[in-house]
């Protein structure tokens, strides 16, 4: 049964962060505007703000993921905060601990914000609904479900580049079934008000009725990039390249790697952008992933000031 | 013993019966209805002013967790729990830990069950030892011990010489062959319909075509073997169609639905609610509608209440990792008369699908308002509401989506065999 939307308090502000789904659109428009402020702590000598002084920021990852932990830590550092990391699936949950069981324990050492990342879809609601009032919950991916600040991070990035949404075509290649990114990046486009949104890829990584959340569908990778400003890359995970989702990699990157004549179908002045890691010559051709239409590192700077305007937004900041 | 019930309207679906009238029982049997037998002395008079008297329900799939599970319920808490709900007969699935594939596991369970002395209990065998779909298990031997069919669970045959076997055999001897049509493949790893929901959320999902894949399956080979079978648990509206069609070609088939799926859809997944999660999956708007319309027009001929406890242990993990189910003998009525009020269905006619037509189908004398029957009867006040609680459900098992919710409906006596279960 829907109840309130959980991640939202009483007055709309932001209590935790879990999908970009039923976000509105005002907030997300003011993360970004925070993560703006934030963009220049980096390149300061003292790369700190004191705003999280005191709070102990838990990052929990049932599933490995260095980079994103590390980008979390160093967004939790930078607001000055105390940042436990744990490795889950390394202690508690191989002893038979249940997940809540975990939570619990830790909440007991006074956690302020947990960051957590899970192989099951739903795990972070089922974590924001648990925990008692006053501690925040930041999804850093919940199974094939949503991966809220990296879509934001993309929506920061494609702000930074293109300033509007309302006449932008966005096209999301490759692998959208298995993809928090993609649903995540979906959700905030919407609701930023961009027309355009293009998914692109074979009908076996593609999600049955995906066009209701606002998306067109195109298994034609020339067609489906014809005149888009934004190219959006996912990564195709090692265990989809053979069996019966698909033949092999070779023939993956024939029809939905990204090359330089495929990308001449986009707008000149298109940018390509990719959560990462890359997969290159599976997903993406060296070239244009280094290349001057490509965005990828900026997307990994810019996920530092919009997972520290995030970390400020839910602590009331 | 002898009790006069009146004051009430009394409804005999299987007669099509909606009246004022009163119930006589002597001697644990029905002995009139109307008018007093000459003679009749009640011992006990039950004043039913204001309420309903229908015949015991009938339940095609309640799981008592014995043997095994016990930690998750037992078959006291659960045998309490059905009486609660006016249910006086039930079928208990083999899918216990061990599995019913021995005669000793049955006869211990049924005797069990007398002890009990609570609704009667008919168990159902597992089709192959173990539920594996290898080996068939000995089906007369497990017939002499109580088994009135044999079902596969939840669990199923991969391997179509096995099926195909097995309705053979179980044809050879006349038994009733229960399956849930699901194909093992396409249904691997699926937690939520197929749709615009799953999508969403990122939940693997199980395609209809598990189930239709299935139903053709069994069809065809019923052909074959002639072996009669009842389909469990439809799920989706092109399963539906593929029933009716096979029982217009006169293929000697039954099935039913689960309530829940009568009343809710994937959509009430909402953010992952762990209480909405079903085997089958609850699946979309028009499968619910045309389950309803299969439950009106005979092609599924019971509704069920797949009464399935488990602990909140079990629940309090993210959806894709909990058990599917819900505890539902004690709400199986209320959600009845809630879905005959959503599709105008005449209350005598949607009591009818979880009295007579499931007595029918499993061949019992029950069901039904019958001088010389037992006395299996069910007293509720259809005006009285109650909230699903932890505390007010008996079961042990308090997974249900409707907890914390108001129901209309309550059960205020049950009969078994003429003496009074409930209240106890």
């Amino acid at each position: 049964m829907l109840t309130a939307n959980p991640q939202l308090n009483a007055d709309k502000t932001l209590k935790h962060l879990l999908t970009t789904e039923g976000l509105p659109k005002k907030l997300i428009e003011q993360i970004l505007e925070t993560a703006d402020q934030f963009v220049s702590v980096g390149d300061r000598d003292v790369k700190k703000v004191p705003l999280l002084r005191g709070k102990s920021v838990f990052n929990l990852f049932f599933e490995n993921s260095t980079r994103t932990r590390t980008t979390f830590e160093i967004a939790a550092k930078r607001l000055s905060a105390d940042v436990i990391n744990l490795n889950i699936n390394a202690s508690s949950a191989s002893k038979g601990e249940s997940l809540l069981d975990t939570i619990d324990n830790l909440a007991a050492m006074n956690a302020d914000m947990f960051v957590v990342r899970h192989a099951e879809s739903g795990a972070a609601h089922l974590i924001a609904q648990h925990v008692k009032p006053g501690i925040a919950v930041i999804n850093a991916g919940d199974g094939r479900h949503a991966h809220p600040t990296q879509g934001l991070l993309d929506m920061y990035t494609i702000r930074h580049y293109k300033k509007s949404f309302h006449n932008l075509s966005v096209a999301i290649v490759g692998d959208i079934l298995h993809s928090r990114v993609a649903r995540s990046g979906i959700h905030a486009l919407t609701t930023l008000g961009c027309p355009d949104v293009r998914v692109i890829g074979p009908k076996t990584l593609i999600p049955t009725a995906v066009e209701r959340m606002g998306v067109t569908v195109h298994h034609d990778m020339q067609r489906g990039l014809e005149g888009c400003d934004v190219v959006i890359m996912l990564r195709l995970q090692n265990e989809r390249m053979s069996g019966s989702l698909l033949p092999s990699a070779h023939e993956y990157f024939k029809s939905y790697g990204l090359t330089a004549d495929k990308l001449s179908r986009a707008k000149p002045d298109a940018i390509v952008m990719h959560p990462g890691p890359m997969n290159r010559g599976v997903e993406i051709e060296s070239g244009i992933a280094d290349g001057t239409q490509s965005v990828i590192l900026p997307q990994v700077t810019f996920g530092i000031a919009v997972r520290m305007a995030v970390m400020a937004m839910v602590t009331g900041n | 013993m002898k009790i006069e019930i009146k004051n009430a309207r009394l409804i005999d679906p299987a007669t099509n019966r909606n009246e004022n009238a009163a119930l006589y029982i002597d001697n644990g049997l029905i002995a009139s209805t109307g008018a007093a037998p000459e003679g009749f002395k009640a011992d006990k008079v039950i004043d039913a002013s204001g309420k309903i008297i229908c015949p015991g329900l009938v339940d095609l799939s309640a799981r008592l967790r014995e043997p095994g599970l016990e930690y998750r319920a037992t078959l006291e808490s659960e045998m309490r729990a059905a009486v609660a709900g006016g249910i006086t007969s039930l079928v208990c699935p083999p899918d216990t830990d061990p599995v019913l594939d021995e005669p000793g596991l049955v006869e211990m369970l049924t005797r069990r069950a007398k002890m009990a002395d609570q609704a009667h209990v008919y168990p159902l065998g597992a089709l192959t030892l173990g539920l594996k779909g290898k080996q068939l298990t000995e089906m007369m031997e497990l017939t002499e011990a109580g088994c009135i069919g044999f079902f596969q669970a939840d669990q199923p045959i991969v391997d179509t010489q096995v099926l195909y076997r097995a309705m053979q055999y179980a044809a050879t001897h006349d038994y009733t062959v229960w399956l849930r049509p699901q194909d093992a493949y396409l249904a691997r790893d699926g937690i939520a319909h197929d749709g615009e929901v799953a999508s969403r959320l990122g939940l693997a999902s199980i395609p209809t075509s598990a189930e239709t894949v299935a139903i053709s399956t069994i069809t065809l080979l019923m052909r074959e073997t002639g072996a009669r079978v009842h389909l469990a648990r439809l799920s989706s509206a092109a399963g539906v169609e593929l029933v009716r069609r096979a029982k217009a070609d006169n293929l000697p088939l039954t099935s039913d639905v689960g309530i829940h799926h009568l009343l809710l859809t994937d959509h009430d997944i909402g953010y992952f609610d762990s209480q909405y999660r079903f085997t089958p999956p609850l699946r979309g708007l028009g499968d619910r509608d045309a389950l309803s319309r299969g439950a009106i027009d005979g092609t599924i001929d019971a509704i069920c209440s797949d009464h399935t406890p488990v602990d909140d242990d079990a629940k309090h993990v993210p959806f894709g990792e909990a058990e599917p189910g819900a505890t539902a003998l004690e709400t199986l009525l209320s959600l009845t008369l809630k879905w005959a009020e959503q599709t105008n269905v005449p209350l005598p006619k949607a009591l009818k699908k979880i009295t007579s037509d499931p007595a029918r189908l499993l061949g019992l004398p029950a069901g039904r308002f019958e001088v010389g029957a037992p006395a299996d009867v069910c007293i509720f006040n259809p005006q009285a509401f109650w909230v699903v609680t932890a505390q007010t459900l008996v079961s042990q098992g308090k997974n249900t989506p409707y907890l914390g919710r108001e129901l209309q409906g309550k059960v205020t006596h049950t009969l078994v065999n003429g003496r009074i279960v409930h209240p106890s």
